[in-house]
């Protein structure tokens, strides 16, 4: 294995922090911010379309500890994203602070500020607000070109050309294509032709959204915030505040989880915009119900795949359609809808000979969606991979074998992804790999247990991409200390996935020195290198490199320093981890020494900053199986096992890379069985609640396995790919399929409940 | 209203409201492990021990708790300490917002049952959420701990 | 959010009694769970928790169960348990999770009178009667069906131990969430009962004695299910459709009467 001529890299260690995550050591935002901050609480609209005809916020006012009490008329009149995204963002600028139309329930209608939760709560309930209510659309399939506008106002702009028009409820549209899709399609043997459907699932990241503002001692807006995007957010508050970024600042502590929710800036612009108001500090904590709510979920997309195949099981032709709905506000909605198809048609580049990939995204009344690991691959995949699977089971061939036919495979060049090479591709071996760990020959089989229960399993596989090619930048700060230890400086963002610690693996390597002699310190946009933030898949394979790059340059500058220290020329210097020696006499002078130096008449920066971006994104590749056990009278599933076998390129630490998969597959089965999205004839959200919005418990998801299959991505560093969002991808399509095996039913909308189960007859899909 | 109670082993005193939740109190008087995951007495972030008992401090009046003992995980680092790197050295503890929830169940769980079975374990901790780690993790973590502690040596990393 | 005005902590079930006569608005306090999603206001929370009501004991022919008892000390107690066959841990043990079960108690979901109560399903199929303070004892089935008011302190049940036996079985979307059904059959010392609940309305039982007098066979069970799922009333929420829990009663009324009957497992 490549890993072994690593001392750090390839070897799973503890996370940095995680002494002080499982000992409760207060790291959180809401542990740290001073206690006398206002409170701040929003007022919600009740309505899914209304505007706010008069508002009166005289009585709220008048109650005891309330600061201040902010409606639209307040606030300035300059459109934003808040979707975290690199300028010029692809996402639309359609949000005021607070806006005289609403457009969803939830939609924020006044800003209250008090000095206790019980006065804001009091306020809240004592502004009069006269709602005038407007037609709404709640259903996607309305949306597009419908008289009723989500997005009426004459001042919506899209920084970057998507497709969109407001005047259509068109967010973004395109279509793209490779050889004559209908020609091949006309030809095929088999054509399997349906549409599947995802829903707005929450990331319901443990910690809610939350920010603290307060204004710092040079009179500047200082932002605490359990963000993944510190740059993006400094850029956006700087626009929707209209005040310079000089004048802004914003840091992130630990995170409580984050999984995309928090690579839109959901809550951060109203306690910034309370703090720069009234000058104090000021902390807003979405309650639970405000984050399932009104925060940032999956795009809920609808696919049709149209799949041609020949009789033998080779997948030819690829047609996809997706209709995606951003809701009432379009961050990332330009964006997600791409890997729908992007991150599934080039899976069986092996075998296609044309495909034709186009999308509609639309605004509609409902919650706005955002980014959640996966990224609109995950629901693309749903698609395909059940697409994939309905054929193999249509022609009777064993599924993994269908795929060993088509898949993509290492040196192919993918047309479907913009023609990148796949130069780090096991997926073959992926599929191999798990199919002997899973049994798959005994477990695929149906197998009656008696009493109506049934054995079954199913197969998907997936990709997805290592940051966003030729936009994502990585930085990285690397400093020497006194003692010869090493500070690292990221604006990457650690949200319990262990990034500080697998860059500091990455330092430690390229150093020669242990781990621990790596600090790490991120992300605080007064004191990192700029970096686009942690989304996206990015974070080991571009901010690993610019680590790589720093500390080799810092090798560099170490040595000049040594050369001055030996009186030798610096290219003789030779660093050699805890010393630098004299390549010409042997001579060397400690890390200590070298240190100390740097500090006294020296003329080179015993620093380092370096950045980097790729023009490429390679994919992470991944095979998961599913076994079920099924009741067929009550329609319960009972996950029983879920294998999965992931190339992500090296794994740069283990453990850490396996509990990335074994979270992610997690989630995917709660999307699969568990978590629903529902919204009640006026609009309102019925799964509001953890009570109602059902995440996974340890009872829920079955005994997990996971594995490796290592390749060696010669872009990213020591090899690495990424490995944080493809994890998702496979639970719906195998769990679907295994369901499938069964009962005789495919089932083509998430989730897949007892009642749809239990309900539902062969017969309909004759 | 004042309430008095034994707060991690020392006597505290404090004015709360008739509805002050537990947690709300705990925070107040610096136990920042307590979390708020829900507001629904759903994801088991603000488990304390409540006389011993765990419990959802969410769901506990701080009033309830005058005349009681409240332990956090402030009080318990030792006891914690002891099996905690198991867990770390699975990674699971990623984000970390539920772990002073978990490991305090957690401890519960071996109090009440010092060799838990798998189905015990993943039983006894349904009610803590965890969105990060898939569970799996976790589970491995403690199974390793109580491997290491019946002196079967440590499968720590496996 | 509620917002509660007092809190006091009784030291005699008669003061209890009368703070909660006193007031409409003052309103006893027992498990406590969910306080954050209660709206309106209270005057006086009455919390019961010093009227040593959270034990319970087992007599020669009875369990006395203190209101206050937590679901989790039911759901160990070794005699219930012994006693239901294993019924008292399935329906109880996927009530949220051991810290909620520590907190909620036996008293305030039978008082709660919940549609989706798993506790309040297999207590009704047993043959369980509530004491209310100065109304004496009365059967469960019946205070099921009285109007819920304020005033009314549940101080015990009593749960017979008339010979015979029970099963549960609840259907749930995930494995702690609310039931989508729940179900519970017994048999108890010749009448056969069964009981419905999350239909998703309160429990409901229906008496099969009669029914199954010729005895519980694979055969009658079938036809006895069969009838339950017309005579049941089920509705639709989120969790499931009224014909979906129509048709999970015939299935769960199969399955546990047939395993009251000796013949099945339940499963």
């Amino acid at each position: 294995m490549a890993t072994e001529k690593y001392q750090y890299v390839g070897h799973a260690m503890r996370k940095k922090d995680s002494m002080q995550l499982l000992l409760g050591k207060p790291v959180y935002t809401d542990d740290i911010v001073p206690r006398d901050a206002l409170v701040v609480k929003l007022l919600r609209s009740p309505h899914a379309s209304a505007l706010v005809e008069e508002i009166d916020t005289s009585i709220a006012l008048k109650v005891p500890g309330v600061v201040a009490v902010y409606t639209w008329k307040d606030v300035p009149r300059t459109r934003f994203a808040i979707a975290g995204q690199t300028y010029p963002e692809p996402s639309p600028y359609d949000r005021l602070i607070l806006d005289r139309q609403l457009r969803f329930v939830g939609d924020p209608v006044a800003i209250i500020a008090a000095e206790t939760e019980k006065a804001a709560a009091k306020a809240m309930r004592l502004v009069k607000v006269k709602y005038k209510l407007l037609p709404a659309i709640l259903d996607m399939h309305d949306a597009k070109d419908n008289p009723v506008l989500v997005h009426p106002e004459e001042d919506w702009y899209p920084p970057c050309p998507v497709g969109g028009d407001n005047k259509r409820n068109l967010v973004a549209s395109d279509v793209e294509s490779d050889g004559d899709v209908e020609k091949v399609l006309a030809d095929c043997d088999v054509v399997i032709d349906h549409t599947y459907h995802t829903k707005a699932f929450q990331q319901a990241m443990m910690e809610t959204f939350r920010t603290y503002a307060e204004m710092d001692r040079y009179g500047r807006l200082h932002v605490i915030s359990s963000t993944q995007i510190v740059f993006h957010c400094r850029r956006i508050l700087s626009r929707a505040l209209g005040i310079p970024k000089s004048r802004i600042r914003v840091e992130k502590p630990r995170i409580g989880g984050g999984f995309g929710a928090k690579q839109t800036a959901v809550c951060e612009v109203y306690p910034a915009f309370v703090t720069l108001k009234t000058g104090r500090p000021a902390e807003l904590i979405y309650t639970r119900e405000e984050s399932q709510i009104a925060g940032s979920p999956r795009h809920e997309m609808e696919i049709r795949v149209r799949l041609g195949a020949s009789s033998d099981g080779r997948i030819r032709a690829l047609d996809l359609y997706t209709l995606s709905n951003t809701g009432a506000y379009g961050e990332h909605g330009p964006t997600t809808v791409g890997l729908s198809g992007h991150k599934s048609i080039p899976l069986y580049t092996g075998s296609l000979e044309a495909f034709r990939f186009s999308y509609d995204v639309v605004y509609t009344n409902l919650q706005p969606a955002g980014a959640y690991r996966g990224y609109g691959a995950t629901q693309g995949i749903f698609a395909v991979e059940s697409a994939v699977n309905e054929l193999a089971e249509r022609l009777g061939i064993d599924p993994t074998v269908l795929r060993d036919r088509c898949m993509v495979r290492q040196g192919m060049t993918m047309p479907a992804y913009y023609n990148e090479p796949a130069s780090a591709c096991a997926l073959d071996r992926c599929m191999a790999h798990c199919r002997e760990m899973f049994d798959w020959e005994h477990r695929y089989p149906v197998r009656d247990m008696g009493n109506g229960k049934v054995r079954a399993a199913g197969v998907a596989m997936a990709m997805q991409g290592s940051a966003i090619s030729g936009v994502d930048v990585g930085s990285a700060t690397v400093k020497l200390a006194e003692d010869g230890t090493y500070n690292l400086i990221i604006g990457a963002a650690d949200m319990g996935t262990g990034c500080d610690t697998i860059l500091a693996q990455m330092a430690a390597e390229c150093l020669d020195c242990p781990v621990e002699n790596i600090a790490v310190f991120g992300a605080d946009t007064d004191v990192s290198p700029y970096d686009s933030g942690s989304y996206a898949s990015s974070t080991t394979y571009v901010t690993g490199k610019a680590v790589e790059k720093a500390c080799t340059e810092l090798k560099g500058q170490i040595c000049r320093i040594a050369a001055d220290l030996l009186g030798c020329a610096p290219e003789d210097a030779l660093f050699e981890g805890d010393h630098v020696r004299c390549g010409t006499d042997g001579r060397t002078v400690s890390m200590e020494e070298v240190a100390y130096k740097s500090q006294a008449g020296n003329t080179h920066a015993a620093e380092s900053t370096a950045t980097h971006s790729s023009p490429v994104s390679p994919p992470p590749f991944m095979v998961g199986m599913a076994e079920i056990e099924l009741d067929k009278l009550t329609g319960e599933v009972k996950l029983l096992n879920y294998m999965a076998v992931v190339d992500c390129g090296i794994p740069v630490n283990p453990a850490l890379a396996r509990i990335q998969a074994e979270g992610g597959i997690v989630q995917g089965i709660g999307m699969t069985l568990t978590e629903n999205v529902t919204y009640d004839h006026r609009g309102r959200p019925v799964e509001a609640s953890f009570m109602q919005y059902k995440i996974p418990t340890r009872l829920d998801m079955g005994h997990l396995k996971v594995e490796f299959e290592n390749s060696y991505e010669p872009t990213g560093p020591f090899g690495a790919k990424s490995i944080g969002e493809i994890v998702i991808n496979t639970p719906a399509p195998a769990i679907a399929h295994a369901i499938y095996r069964a009962t005789g039913v495919w089932h083509r909308e998430l989730p897949i409940t007892p009642e749809a189960i239990a309900m539902s007859r062969p017969e309909e899909n004759a | 209203m004042e309430i008095k109670l034994k707060l991690n082993g020392k006597a505290v005193a404090g004015s709360v409201e008739a509805d002050t939740p537990l947690i709300d109190f705990l925070r107040q008087k610096g136990c920042y492990s307590v979390k708020c995951g829900c507001d629904t007495s759903n994801c088991g972030l603000c488990t304390v021990f409540l006389d011993d008992v765990p419990v959802l401090s969410c769901s506990v009046l701080a009033a309830r708790a005058d005349g009681h003992a409240v332990t956090t995980l402030e009080g318990l680092q030792e006891e914690a300490a002891d099996f905690v790197g198991f867990i770390a050295d699975q990674g699971a503890d990623q984000c970390g917002f539920c772990n002073p929830g978990f490991v305090m169940n957690t401890i519960a769980l071996l109090r009440e049952n010092p060799d838990p079975t798998d189905d015990e374990i993943r039983a006894y901790l349904a009610g803590n959420l965890c969105r990060c780690s898939g569970y799996e993790g976790q589970l491995r973590g403690i199974r390793a701990y109580l491997d290491s502690r019946k002196g079967k040596g440590a499968q720590n990393g496996n | 959010m509620m917002t509660i005005q007092n809190y006091v902590r009784p030291q005699t079930l008669e003061q209890a009694y009368e703070l909660l006569s006193k007031n409409r608005r003052n309103r006893a306090v027992a498990g406590m769970l969910w306080l954050r999603l209660t709206g309106g206001s209270i005057q006086t929370a009455v919390d019961l928790c010093d009227l040593g009501l959270d034990t319970m004991e087992e007599t020669d022919d009875a369990f006395v169960i203190g209101a206050m008892t937590p679901l989790r000390k039911l759901e160990l107690a070794p005699g219930f348990a012994a006693y239901t066959g294993g019924a008292a841990a399935r329906a109880l043990g996927d009530i949220v999770g051991v810290q909620f079960r520590n907190l909620a108690t036996v008293g305030g979901s039978v008082f709660g009178r919940f549609g989706f109560s798993d506790v309040l399903t297999l207590l009704l199929a047993l043959d369980t009667e509530v004491e209310l303070y100065g109304a004496g004892r009365m059967p469960l089935a019946e205070f099921a069906e009285l109007p819920q008011t304020t005033r009314d302190l549940l101080v015990r049940i009593y749960v017979k131990k008339t010979p015979g036996n029970v099963a549960y079985r609840a259907v749930r979307i995930a494995r702690t969430d609310f039931p989508v059904l729940t179900c519970a059959a017994s048999r108890l010392d010749g009448k056969v009962r069964l009981c419905v609940g999350a239909r998703p309305g309160k429990a409901m039982v229906l008496d099969l004695t009669e029914a199954a007098a010729g005895g519980l066979t694979p055969d009658t069970v079938k036809s006895l299910a069969e009838e339950a799922a017309k005579q049941i009333l089920t509705g639709s929420n989120s969790r499931g459709s009224a014909a979906y829990r129509s048709h999970l009663v015939r299935v769960l009324a199969e399955r546990t009467l047939s395993q009251v009957g000796g013949f099945g497992n339940g499963d």
